[in-house]
């Protein structure tokens, strides 16, 4: 898992550029792919098409439909297929499309590709990557809006990385790709489009490494995925009445870099978890729980998660809205936690 | 045979789908409509003709392009945009959109935007009806896409053993959204029923009076208690995947789609029919497109001007 910076081929000189997320990610399998012939892609109109959200557009030219192959719409086939496949020399990287339908996709993952390392004394290994979207607010409706990165947070033997920026993304997707374990890979649907700076020269981001967004001394922010950007948004709103929030981007949900939240929350004494999965029983609540353990004596007011609402995403645009954490909300309960 | 009344009907039933769907594409493209629909247009005659063999009481079950199947199954167009467009007034006070209309008034259990998601619903349905003695038939409607999904066969499977009363309906428009259907259905198509020892139909789903012979025909000996059926249906989507889909040529050419929307129109094909056999004359069709567009454009004004569900609302409906 912790790979270290490759600068073997790397150019003498850094040249900064914007990609957006989805070039990102783009670039990362690309990359991977012209490093390690095991690496193929399968899944639902990855190659001509490029996927639904045009995100893979390029890669079947580069490399062919033999590693760039599209599936029927067999998700649990295709993402088995993709379990045997890695246990027996491939790198595979499965596309599922939307995020929900992980639930058809889930006895492959959870009771086969999770488990098959432990099960069999550490003898068969399962370099697998799924790449998963989650994120609402795109009018899609209940089935295809949920954040669901929590399932598979939940079970043993596989890893969840759910990356905040373009630069994440690619840094996660190479060493999810290198990894000798199942890895989700959680992309928001919504946020493709955005761009940021991504250095051209060869880089890898470990599994398990938070980063700080933000720094700050009086509330600590952690978020996933999207909502980093809705934690930052917050964190300028209320830099306006004179608090000063921390953001931290865990970066994976499993393996989670405890240290790295705790010690800011111990810092600043005050926490909140934004997620766009399910509070309940969900990621914010893990978060929140570490939390709660490690920085217990160093709290000055509850720990407060701020998730999506508990029901099913509905379609209507200002019922969805009003399911979604946004920086209003989470400005307000900060402001709230702080006493102003 | 039906009557010539009966071919007229479901020449207006197919026209409203296609007047319907060319104002919601009107509506996307005019950013009235939030997020996207897949328009039925092309196929109007597999709806039409299978659901004019079906009594009020039977159900149906639909998919992400499912416009067609409820409106033919007896849904309002006025309830249906109101929907579409997340309103209160909708079929499901906004909360469903365009892939998840659903009215138990007209048996429509409802669409279902994950593919090959309404097989085992539309089998259980035909289990009850078959329980509670209610003689119902179940239409359960998919593309040919949803034969990738394992729990269509385990659905038929069961269905040929108990004998239930449901019919499979495959709509073969050629396309599982951007790929071909012969890139990922290996063998026959009628040979996956075939295995199970369901009887099936192969028919042309451009000709509503084939679709509705071959429909009526399994329906009934479905309601017998005769067992299950599967219809493969031969069609094409006039459009795109999603309102959205504008640019096809890397996966399917302008003169395909050209010469699928001149020459197999099932508008088009039942139109020439009426006409060329004297049965209407082309002004008494022309009337009825008038009379359709002009309550297409009430139902659907009614429907933008109409008030969104209270924000409140949005924790209701979870629990039964
Ligand atoms: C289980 C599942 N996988 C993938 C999708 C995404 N998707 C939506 S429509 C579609 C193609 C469906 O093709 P087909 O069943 O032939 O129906 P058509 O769109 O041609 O009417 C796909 C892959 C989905 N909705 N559900």
């Amino acid at each position: 898992m912790h790979e270290t910076t490759d600068t073997t081929d790397a150019p003498a000189v850094t040249v900064s550029r914007e990609l957006t997320f989805g070039e990102a990610v783009k670039e990362a399998i690309a990359e991977e792919m012209r490093r390690d012939e095991r690496v193929v892609l399968l899944g639902e109109d990855v190659a001509e098409a490029g996927t639904a959200f045009k995100v893979l557009t390029g890669l079947v030219q580069e490399f062919g439909p033999k590693r760039v192959v599209d599936t029927p719409i067999s998700e649990a086939g295709f993402t088995g297929i993709g379990v045997g496949a890695a246990m027996t020399g491939m790198r595979p990287i499965v596309d599922i499309m939307f995020g929900d339908f992980l639930a058809l996709v889930m006895d492959q993952l959870a009771n086969q590709a999770a488990k098959i390392h432990y099960m069999s004394g550490g003898k068969w290994r399962v370099p697998l990557v799924v790449r998963a979207t989650l994120g609402a607010s795109r009018r899609s409706a209940a089935q295809h809006s949920q954040s669901l990165h929590a399932w598979p947070s939940h079970i043993p033997g596989l890893k969840v990385v759910v990356p905040s920026t373009p630069y994440d993304a690619k840094g996660l997707m190479k060493s999810a790709i290198r990894d000798d374990n199942p890895v989700v890979f959680f992309e928001d649907k919504m946020q493709y489009k955005v761009k940021g700076d991504v250095p051209s020269e060869e880089y890898t981001i470990p599994l398990g490494v938070a980063e700080v967004k933000r720094e700050g001394r009086d509330i600590t922010i952690v978020a996933t995925s999207s909502m980093v950007q809705v934690a930052v948004g917050a964190a300028r709103m209320l830099e306006a009445i004179g608090i000063d929030a921390e953001v931290v981007d865990p970066r994976t949900t499993w393996p989670l870099d405890e240290k790295t939240i705790v010690d800011s929350v111990k810092k600043t004494s005050r926490a909140i978890v934004v997620d766009e999965g399910y509070g309940r029983y969900g990621v914010a609540s893990e978060i929140a729980s570490v939390i709660a353990e490690g920085a217990f004596y160093n709290l000055d007011a509850p720990v407060t998660r701020v998730a999506a609402m508990h029901v099913p995403i509905p379609f209507s645009p200002p019922l969805e809205d009003a399911t979604i954490p946004t920086e209003k909300a989470v400005f307000d309960t900060a402001k709230r936690l702080c006493g102003k | 045979m039906p009557n010539n009344e009966a071919y007229l009907q479901m020449y207006r039933r197919m026209l409203a789908i296609r007047l319907f769907e060319e104002r919601v594409n009107d509506l996307y493209t005019r950013a009235l409509m939030p997020g996207l629909a897949h328009l039925y247009i092309g196929e109007e005659a597999v709806a039409v003709g299978v659901c004019e063999a079906l009594r009020k009481d039977d159900y149906i079950t639909s998919t992400h392009r499912g416009h067609g199947h409820c409106l033919a199954k007896g849904a309002s167009p006025d309830l249906m945009f109101a929907e579409l467009l997340g309103k209160k007034a909708g079929y499901c006070k906004g909360k469903g959109g365009s892939m998840h209309i659903a009215d138990p008034e007209t048996g429509n259990l409802g669409a279902n935007a994950i593919v090959g998601g309404s097989a085992a619903l539309a089998t259980g349905a035909a289990y009850s009806s078959k329980y509670l003695n209610q003689g119902r038939v179940v239409v359960c409607f998919f593309g040919e896409g949803a034969l990738g999904q394992g729990v269509l066969y385990e659905s038929m499977n069961l269905a040929q053993l108990w004998k239930l009363p449901v019919v499979y309906v495959c709509e073969n428009n050629l396309y599982n959204e951007y790929t071909h259907f012969t890139e990922t259905t290996a063998g026959e198509i009628v040979a996956r029923p075939a295995a199970f020892g369901i009887q099936s139909a192969t028919v042309d789903g451009q000709n509503v009076r084939a679709v509705y012979d071959v429909g009526s025909k399994l329906v009934d000996r479905a309601r017998k208690g005769e067992g299950p059926a599967f219809v493969l249906a031969n069609t094409y989507r006039f459009r795109g995947h999603h309102v959205g889909d504008i640019s096809r040529d890397y996966y399917r050419t302008k003169q395909e789609e050209q010469r699928w929307m001149e020459e197999r129109d099932p508008i088009k094909i039942l139109g020439a029919y009426l006409t060329g056999d004297h049965i209407v004359e082309q002004a008494e069709l022309d009337r009825v497109q008038d009379g359709l567009a002009a309550e297409m454009d009430r139902a659907m004004q009614w429907a933008i001007d109409a008030p969104y569900p209270a924000v409140e609302e949005v924790g209701e409906d979870v629990y039964a």
